[in-house]
Order: C-alpha cells, then sequence, then structure tokens
C-alpha cells in the first residue's frame, strides 16, 4: 500500500489545523513562497491577515493570544523577515505570550554559506524565546509543530521559533497526526512539593494584615475565579500588576488598584505595612518592587508560580507554592478560613481618598486648561461599559490607561509590560480584533507610538479592523520628558517630535477620523468614535508638559511616592 | 554579602540538540560569570549530554543559575556542587623538548613524581599526559618551566562524578515518565 504523500508545505498546513490554528499574520518572502502556495488552497480554513511589516505580524499574534488564551501564529520569511520579528519574539518572553513564529530559511545544503536572506535566526532567537528548532526535512514538519505549539502554550507560556528550511517546505512525505509523547527535557507544569499547600494556607490564616499580588498568571492559568474566592474567604485586599489588570474587575471591593512605579498610592504603602505578602502568577519586577532591599521586609511572603526560576530570583520568599495557580489556589482555598480584616481594609481608605485629592481629580477633572490623558481615558472607559478590551503603546498612553481605565472582564488588557515595546499598540490591537470580533477593542497610543508602526493602518485599512484608536497627541515623547523633568534638569534632549497630519494620514488610509481640542467636545466625539463601525482614529490634543503621578521613583523605597512634582 | 571565591562545578544534562551550548553558556553570560572550565560529551544515558561547568560564584546565585538553565528547552537536568561532593578530574598534555630532557636529568624525575606519563618520545619532541587535580597539573607545569623545556601545554576543562549513593537522574527520569504515563492513562 502507498501512503499518500504530501509536500512539506501542505503538511505544515494539516499540521496547523490539528492544532486548532485559524487565524495567522504573516508577510510572504523568497524562502517562505512554497508555503504561501499551500495557503492559497487553505485560505477557507486558515485565515492569513496580510501585515504591512514583520514587526506588526508578531505584535499582532501576540495581541491576539492574549485576547484569546490561544497561540498566535506568525509566519515571515527569512533573513530581515525573520529579524524583524526579534522584538515581539522577546517582548512575547518577557510578557509570557504564547506565540510560534514560523520563519522561512534557505535550503539546508545552502546553510552556512552567507546565501540570499539566510540569517542563523536559531541562534539569534535562542535567548529571547522559549525554544527556537530548525525544521530541515519533510518529516520532521509535523512533530516539530505539535511540539512548538505545546511548549508554547503550556507551563509559562512563551515564543517558540521555527525555522522553516526552504527544502522541507517542497519535500514530500507522509502527513502523520502527531502526540505529545513524554518529553525528559520539558516539564510544563512543576511538582507541587509536599507541605507548600498547608503552610501557605497555615500564613494565611495567620495573618492580620495580609495583601494578595495579582499577576498575569492568575489569567494564563485561568484562576480568577479561584483567586477571588480566596481574596474574599480569607478578607484579603489584593493590587494588580500591570499585566494582571484585568484579572480581577477593578470595582471588586477588595481591588486596591495597580502595584508598583505608578500604582495606586495605597497598594504601595500597604506593600511596607502589610504582615502577608501573597504574591500569585507574578515576578517581582523590578517596576514593582522599588527598592528590594527594602521591600516587603516586615511580611512573610508566599510565591505562587509555575516557573521555578521564578522563585527566589529578586525577592526571597517564605513559602513557595509551586504548580499551576488554578490548582494551587483552589487547594489553599480548601484549607483557609474565612477572615474579617475589616480594620486593615479600612486603612486603605484614607490613601485612596489622598490619592484621589492630589492626583486623580486633577488629572480626570480638571478645572481648566489642556485636556488631560487621563480624563480621556477615564471617559472612554465609561462610555465603553469599563467593558472594552484596552490595547496600549508604551509610555504615558500607557501608564495613564492602566491607571484610568475599569476592566470588568479578563483578557481586557493588552500591553508590553517587561519590555515596554513602543510600536506594540497599532499592531496588538490588531490582533485583538481577530481574537474578539464581538468586543470593542480600543488602542491609546501616543504620537511617538504610533509613528513607530503607523504603517499597520494599512493592515486596519484592508481587513477593516474595528480598532477605535484614541492617539494621545502630546507633541513630545511624553514618558522620557517626564524622567528628563525629574532627573535631568528638564534638558528635553530629543524628546520633542513633530507629528504628520494626522487627518491627512487617516483620510491616506480611507479612516474616519475626528480631532478634539476642547473639553467640550470629548464626550461627543468619543460616543461617535465608539458607535461607529469598523475603525477610527480619534486624535486627541492633549496637555504637553503633563505627568504621570503618582510616581516611586526608580531604586527608591515602594512606598516613597511622588505625589506631585 | 557572600563572596564569589567558592569554586562550584555544575552537572548538567542535555538533548544532544544544536545550538543548546549556547544557551547555555548565555546564562553565565547574562550574570557576568566567568566559565573556568567546561567540557561537553556524551553521558551514560542514550541521547543525552553531560556538561561539567566550573565557576567561582556563591550559593545564591548558582541556585538562580541552575533553574535558569534547567529552565531551557532540551536541558534535563542542572545540579551544582561544592568541591566536596564530587570526584574531579582533570587532564594535562605537554609537548616537551627531547634534547633539553636529555640535558637535565631532573626533568624526567620530576615527571616521576607527579605521575607523569612519557608517552611519546622522537629525537625532537616527547610528549607526557598527566590527571589530577587543577592545582596537582599546574604544579608540574610550575616545576617544568625552569628547565625552559616546554613546547606546548594543554589542560582539560574538568570532569567530575558525584559522591552521591543514588543516581538521582536516573530515578528522576524515571519517576517522570511513570507520573506521564498515569495521567495518560487518566485521560
Amino acid at each position: 500500500m502507498t501512503t499518500k504523500q504530501l509536500s512539506g508545505a501542505e503538511i505544515f498546513m494539516q499540521s496547523l489545523i490539528a492544532e486548532g490554528v485559524d487565524t495567522l499574520f504573516g508577510y510572504p518572502g523568497g524562502a517562505i513562497m512554497p508555503v504561501y502556495d499551500a495557503l492559497y488552497d487553505y485560505r477557507d480554513r486558515l485565515n492569513h491577515i496580510l501585515v504591512r511589516h514583520e514587526q506588526g505580524a508578531i505584535h499582532a499574534a501576540e495581541g491576539y493570544a492574549r485576547v484569546s488564551g490561544k497561540v498566535g501564529v506568525c509566519l515571515v520569511t527569512s533573513g530581515p523577515g525573520a529579524t524583524n520579528t526579534i522584538t515581539g519574539i522577546a517582548d512575547a518572553m518577557l510578557d509570557s505570550t504564547p506565540v510560534v513564529v514560523i520563519a522561512g530559511q534557505v535550503g539546508t545544503k545552502m546553510l552556512g554559506t552567507d546565501a540570499f536572506q539566510e540569517c542563523d535566526i536559531v541562534n539569534v532567537a535562542h535567548p529571547i524565546s522559549k525554544w527556537a528548532y530548525q525544521i530541515r526535512s519533510a518529516e520532521d514538519i509535523a512533530p516539530a509543530i505539535k511540539r512548538a505549539f505545546h511548549i508554547a502554550s503550556t507551563g509559562r507560556p512563551g515564543p517558540v521559533v521555527l525555522d522553516f528550511t526552504k527544502n522541507a517546505q517542497i519535500e514530500k512525505a507522509e502527513y502523520i497526526p502527531q502526540e505529545i509523547g513524554f518529553l525528559r527535557s520539558y516539564e510544563a507544569v512543576p511538582e507541587t512539593k509536599p507541605g507548600s499547600i498547608e503552610a501557605a494556607a497555615e500564613l494565611i490564616n495567620a495573618a492580620q494584615k495580609p495583601l494578595v499580588l495579582i499577576g498575569q498568571g492568575v489569567e494564563l492559568g485561568n484562576a480568577q475565579e479561584e483567586v477571588r474566592q480566596l481574596i474574599e474567604k480569607a478578607d484579603m485586599p489584593a493590587g494588580c500588576t500591570l499585566l494582571g489588570l484585568s484579572c480581577l474587575p477593578s470595582a471588586h471591593p477588595l481591588n486596591m488598584g495597580m502595584l508598583g512605579m505608578h500604582g495606586s498610592l495605597a497598594s504601595n504603602v500597604k506593600t511596607q505595612e502589610c504582615d502577608l505578602l501573597v504574591a500569585i502568577g507574578m515576578r517581582f519586577d523590578d517596576r514593582i518592587t522599588g527598592n528590594i532591599s527594602t521591600y516587603a521586609r516586615q511580611a512573610k511572603k508566599i510565591h505562587f508560580d509555575i516557573d521555578p526560576s521564578e522563585i527566589n530570583k529578586n525577592i526571597p520568599v517564605d513559602v513557595a507554592v509551586l504548580g499551576n495557580c488554578k490548582d494551587t489556589v483552589a487547594r489553599v482555598l480548601e484549607l483557609v478560613k474565612p477572615a474579617n480584616h475589616q480594620a486593615w481594609r479600612d486603612s486603605f481608605q484614607s490613601y485612596h481618598d489622598t490619592e484621589r485629592t492630589k492626583v486623580i481629580d486633577p488629572e480626570i477633572h480638571p478645572a481648566g486648561g489642556p485636556i488631560r490623558m487621563g480624563e480621556v481615558i477615564d471617559r472612554v472607559s465609561t462610555q465603553a461599559h469599563d467593558k472594552a478590551i484596552v490595547v496600549t503603546d508604551v509610555g504615558q498612553n500607557q501608564m495613564m490607561s492602566a491607571r484610568y481605565s475599569r476592566f470588568s472582564e479578563s483578557r481586557s488588557i493588552v500591553t508590553s509590560g517587561g519590555m515596554g515595546t513602543m510600536g506594540f499598540g497599532l499592531p496588538a490591537a490588531i490582533g485583538a480584533t481577530f481574537a474578539a470580533p464581538e468586543r470593542t477593542t480600543c488602542l491609546f497610543v501616543g504620537d511617538g507610538g504610533i509613528q513607530m508602526t503607523i504603517e499597520e493602518l494599512g493592515t486596519i485599512m484592508e481587513q477593516q479592523c474595528p480598532v477605535k484608536i484614541i492617539l494621545l497627541n502630546n507633541n513630545f515623547l511624553g514618558n522620557v520628558r517626564q524622567w528628563q523633568e525629574l532627573f535631568f534638569q528638564s534638558r528635553y534632549s530629543f524628546t520633542h517630535l513633530l507629528s504628520p497630519d494626522y487627518s491627512k494620514i487617516a483620510e491616506a488610509y480611507r479612516l474616519p477620523y475626528a480631532l478634539v481640542t476642547e473639553r467640550e467636545q470629548l464626550n461627543e466625539a468619543i460616543a461617535t468614535m465608539l458607535a461607529t463601525e469598523g475603525p477610527y482614529l480619534l486624535e486627541v490634543a492633549v496637555m504637553e508638559e503633563d505627568n504621570v503621578l503618582p510616581m516611586c521613583c526608580p531604586g527608591n523605597d515602594v512606598d516613597d511616592m511622588l505625589l506631585e512634582i | 554579602m557572600e563572596q564569589n571565591n567558592t569554586l562550584y562545578t555544575l552537572i548538567i544534562f542535555s538533548e544532544n540538540i544544536a545550538g543548546l551550548l549556547n544557551a547555555v553558556t548565555s546564562v553565565f553570560t547574562r550574570r557576568q560569570i566567568n566559565i573556568e572550565s567546561l567540557n561537553v560529551s556524551a553521558s551514560s544515558i542514550q541521547g543525552l549530554h553531560r556538561y561539567t561547568i566550573t565557576c567561582f560564584s556563591d550559593e545564591c546565585t548558582m541556585k538562580k543559575v541552575t533553574k535558569q538553565i534547567e529552565k531551557k528547552i532540551g536541558v534535563v537536568r542542572a545540579s551544582y556542587f561544592v568541591s566536596s561532593e564530587i570526584y574531579i578530574q582533570e587532564v594535562a598534555l605537554f609537548k616537551l623538548s627531547t634534547p633539553k630532557m636529555l640535558e637535565h636529568g631532573e626533568i624526567s624525575k620530576t615527571i616521576r613524581i607527579h605521575s607523569g606519563k612519557i608517552v611519546e618520545v622522537n629525537p625532537i619532541y616527547s610528549i607526557v599526559t598527566i590527571d589530577g587535580m587543577t592545582d596537582e597539573i599546574l604544579s608540574l607545569y610550575e616545576n617544568l618551566t625552569q628547565w625552559d623545556c616546554i613546547l606546548q601545554f594543554v589542560r582539560s576543562g574538568a570532569i567530575a562524578i558525584t559522591k552521591n549513593r543514588r543516581e538521582l537522574l536516573d530515578e528522576y527520569l524515571a519517576e517522570r515518565e511513570k507520573k506521564f504515563n498515569e495521567n495518560e492513562g487518566r485521560c
């Protein structure tokens, strides 16, 4: 009996479909052409989104993954196609985003000869990816794809790079559906150490002033419900990291706001007063901890994480609970006794009040003067009923979005946390619209960031992606300018920038557009934007030299927060 | 603050995959740890390579480094040891000038005292091998320099065997595979 022989490119299509892939973001080129040729016959099953730059493809795949919880797929050619994805791969690595990048590669016989568009992408990608692997034969395709999706999506998720040689795309082989067998060199979920569940419950039961730190791991592990039950049962106030903002509804009475450098005053001050810190699916980034030598020294600490290398990496902890937090938090929940910490909970209020008077009210209800970023974001959040997917770029627009957006649904914040990648927002928002076409996707972006990946407006035009782009234009690289004001004697070295005429940009890309320069126009303009089907570009001229506050300056103790400058 | 003056030996097992060595050593580079010696060769378990890496560091850093190495896909196990927990050896080769050896009889005597072996002699040069700890090898080297007879000298990376009474990697892999099969059975 003869077996059915398929080309490598067709095996690749079959393997993607077997992984449940239906959307991919990509850009063709020489070394991936056999795959694109096969894709032509799979257009009914695989929706390929043609981006305008490979960096756009990887960020779109990231946005798609963050909102859908599925693996984002990015298809590019060799050489520059592959290297253009590098920023996104590193971004996905730091933010634990499951993406698979498939890059074409010159034929196996040409490898190492400096052939046209040859780049050793496996070695380039090694330190910034969860796994990087070169496919050299058609037989190797199905196992490699199976393993790639398994590794990208399980354990602590991350980016996988497959370097797909051209001969493997062309050669013929049989397609054999794959199963993941025993992998001796990959343990997705580490074993929970005996006694750690009990020890964690014991510390929680003994605590008088507990504080929970909720990170993106809660969303990645789908443990939102377990965590909510835990904090309610043990009556523990909680703060969220930037990436964990939508793990717990903003309106939840135990949600004390964002942690870290521009987080809420209360959650940061109370970090230094609590007697127990319960960190769940977060990694004690320096933007969260401030000065690590003084960080929560008075408190016992519990750390729930799926990645053993995060335990004691930055902050030593008393109890480490390894495993998937959906499972481990549920087990701790069973052993936790109902508690009431009202006095402790109430003690947050005066800090909320201070922050409201000194920072929030002036930002979202200014008495006059130029429009502030915070008020734009606050009003968009209100008009979108706190249900929008909030995609941000990086900088002041990001911190303001994090501070003044409210979240009521999970998987609603898409932002570049670890890498802080400017230019991330626009393509990531494209990806988000494909992950949840029924939801409203709002992108908050600055005039610096939008110009980094502005070519993706072409993708938005072609696909009619319903991204509501709120361009907060302050004619500055605002965050760097703020640091220059604070730490470099207001020497604004190359942070003032000239923007193009965005009305003409919008016209060229056939996007509905409005410009708001007066506060009185704002509500109506937002309403029009949200009511318009498809994409929209709303430019708001905001205060040029606004500052994101409060602020824990780098290296300072976490409770040492600037409320005014 | 701990001083970075303890010699640690890391023993790492990984799949035999191109590029992994790079991935492993990059963990040291990122933490600015200088690798003193490195040896990679096949292990007793089929398909697995064994790395022996020595470096000066402190225990806290070593803990983090081994966890970060173990996290690499393709690495099966990474462990660190201090010298008392392992039996460690290096090999060195000397190429010596035969005329100088004939001129100074003490050279051959010194080689014998250090348990070195002369494995090849011709009129131009002689080859000497020695195995042992770093200081033993360096002691022979230092002694030989006084006669200016060394034409070439090379010292291998350290290789080490743990002094555990149990073969922990075998047990670990057997346990992991058992658990995987149990989970498969449950599905």
